[in-house]
Order: C-alpha cells, then sequence, then structure tokens
C-alpha cells in the first residue's frame, strides 16, 4: 500500500516551518484540493511542534498511501521525549501542560480522516495521521 | 535577525504577513506591534494575512493577542484577508478568534478600521 517512505528532522522552529512546507508539497502533488491541503497542513504544523516543545524534539515520517483509487497522506510524528501521561486529558479540548491553547492534539485530530496515538511516560510519543484525497 | 516590517501611515500601523512565520518570528511581531503602538500612538493596526496559507493554532493566538493588547492601549486592530481555506481550517481546529474584528480585504478593512476609530474618537470629545 505504501509507495513512497521518508523523513524529516524536528528539532528546531524552523524545522517546523519546513515540515508543513514540505507537507504541503505532497498534498499537492497528490491532488488535494486547498481545503484538504490546508487541513493536513495545519494539522501537521500542529503536531510538529508539539514533538518539538513536548517531545523534546524527534522527527516526521510520511508515507503517500494509494487504496483502489483514492489516494492519501499518512504523516508519523516520532519523539523519544518523556510521554503523555494522561492521554484522555490531552486529547481534551483546552487542556494544556504548556503556555499552549490546549487545540494541539484535540484539533489536528479533527483536521484528518484517521488519528492513532501511541505513547507512555518516559517511552516517548507517536502520533500518526492519515488524510485521504 | 529575521523581522516583519511595520509601516506607518498617519494614525494607523500597516503590517503585511508575507512569509510563514516560525513561532519566534510570531512572537516578535506581536512584541514589536504592541510597542509601535504605544510608541507611535497609532489608533489602529492594520493586518494583512491574504499571503499567508495557513493560520495554525500558535498563530491564532498571537493575533487574538496582539488585537487584544492594541486595544488596551487604545488601538483598534482589523485582521484582513485571510483566505476561505484558512478560515474553515481554523474553525475545525477549534480556534473562533473572538473578539478579533476581520474584514475580507486591505480596502474594506481600512475603511471599517477609520469608522471604528473616529466613532471612538468621537465618543471622547462627548465625554470631555
Amino acid at each position: 500500500m505504501s509507495t513512497k517512505d521518508d523523513v524529516l528532522p524536528l528539532r528546531t522552529e524552523h524545522d517546523v516551518v519546513l515540515a508543513r512546507q514540505h507537507v504541503r508539497r505532497l498534498t499537492q502533488q497528490l491532488g488535494f484540493g486547498l481545503v484538504d491541503q490546508t487541513k493536513m497542513v495545519t494539522a501537521a504544523s500542529e503536531l510538529a511542534r508539539n514533538t518539538l516543545i513536548y517531545g523534546k524534539g524527534g522527527e516526521v515520517r510520511w508515507e503517500t498511501l494509494t487504496e483502489g483509487s483514492r489516494r492519501g497522506l499518512r504523516l508519523h510524528f516520532i519523539d523519544e521525549g518523556p510521554g503523555i501521561p494522561d492521554l484522555q486529558q490531552a486529547l481534551t479540548d483546552g487542556w494544556t501542560s504548556g503556555s499552549g491553547l490546549g487545540l494541539g492534539l484535540s484539533g489536528a485530530k479533527r483536521l484528518v480522516n484517521d488519528f492513532d496515538i501511541e505513547t507512555a511516560p518516559g517511552r516517548g510519543t507517536r502520533v500518526t495521521v492519515t488524510r485521504w484525497k | 535577525m529575521d523581522r516583519i516590517p511595520i509601516l506607518r501611515m498617519g494614525d494607523y500601523l500597516l503590517v503585511t504577513i508575507q512569509v510563514d512565520m516560525h513561532d519566534q518570528l510570531a512572537m516578535t511581531l506581536q512584541d514589536d506591534l504592541t510597542t509601535a503602538v504605544q510608541r507611535t500612538g497609532a489608533k489602529g493596526v492594520l493586518i494583512d494575512i491574504s499571503a499567508l496559507e495557513m493560520v495554525d493554532s500558535f498563530i491564532g493566538r498571537m493575533i487574538a493577542n496582539l488585537s487584544r493588547m492594541a486595544r488596551i492601549l487604545d488601538a483598534r486592530t482589523m485582521v484582513v484577508g485571510m483566505r476561505p481555506a484558512v478560515a474553515i481550517t481554523l474553525v475545525e481546529l477549534g480556534l473562533s478568534l473572538a473578539g478579533v474584528d476581520t474584514a475580507l480585504d486591505v480596502e474594506r478593512g481600512m475603511r471599517r478600521l477609520r469608522e471604528a476609530v473616529e466613532e471612538a474618537g468621537g465618543s471622547i470629545v462627548d465625554e470631555g
């Protein structure tokens, strides 16, 4: 199902900008409409920032997907940071452990078709999101 | 250091965001604009975001904060030119930009900003 796989680092604020620009290009190559592009890029921006700030840096990996006639983009945001102790809480609108608005995870989830998160205290976090054209 | 230019035109400050901002750049703009409002005594701030292809929660929060800070310093803020795809995404993200005045383009935004400033100015005279 996967046709391509690659990776970018998320170590600085500039990396976050590069990552969302890359996601924009990928969605364009896949022929996403403008609204779908913008939703995926915005979700990527939120999640990349989480990886940088809460995960203490990490990376983003991506795969372009083909399933029958439809195409999609899957992104993995991976860090080896402290993990999320209370996932239920972290996915609640408005809850934040930092100085943000608390919309990062819950907001990103609303902007994609599939959202999956694996985390454990001290074992890092891996967020996987997919959006289909 | 990266900086977004702030133009002064009479009682108004104009900002056009034309780059994909990293978080620090957005914070610098917030500080620079707030300082400029105080320093110049500007009555209105117009922020053109028509070139922005994405507004995430961080940039959205910066815009909302800026609008509130300017208000406290007696200036009105108008955000203009938001792309439809950006507006759709912002609402789904959960960010309503409550309290932020918006207009479709620079011309309409400037007109509304002038009206708001004149209205505010008029009421001060009335009270005096």
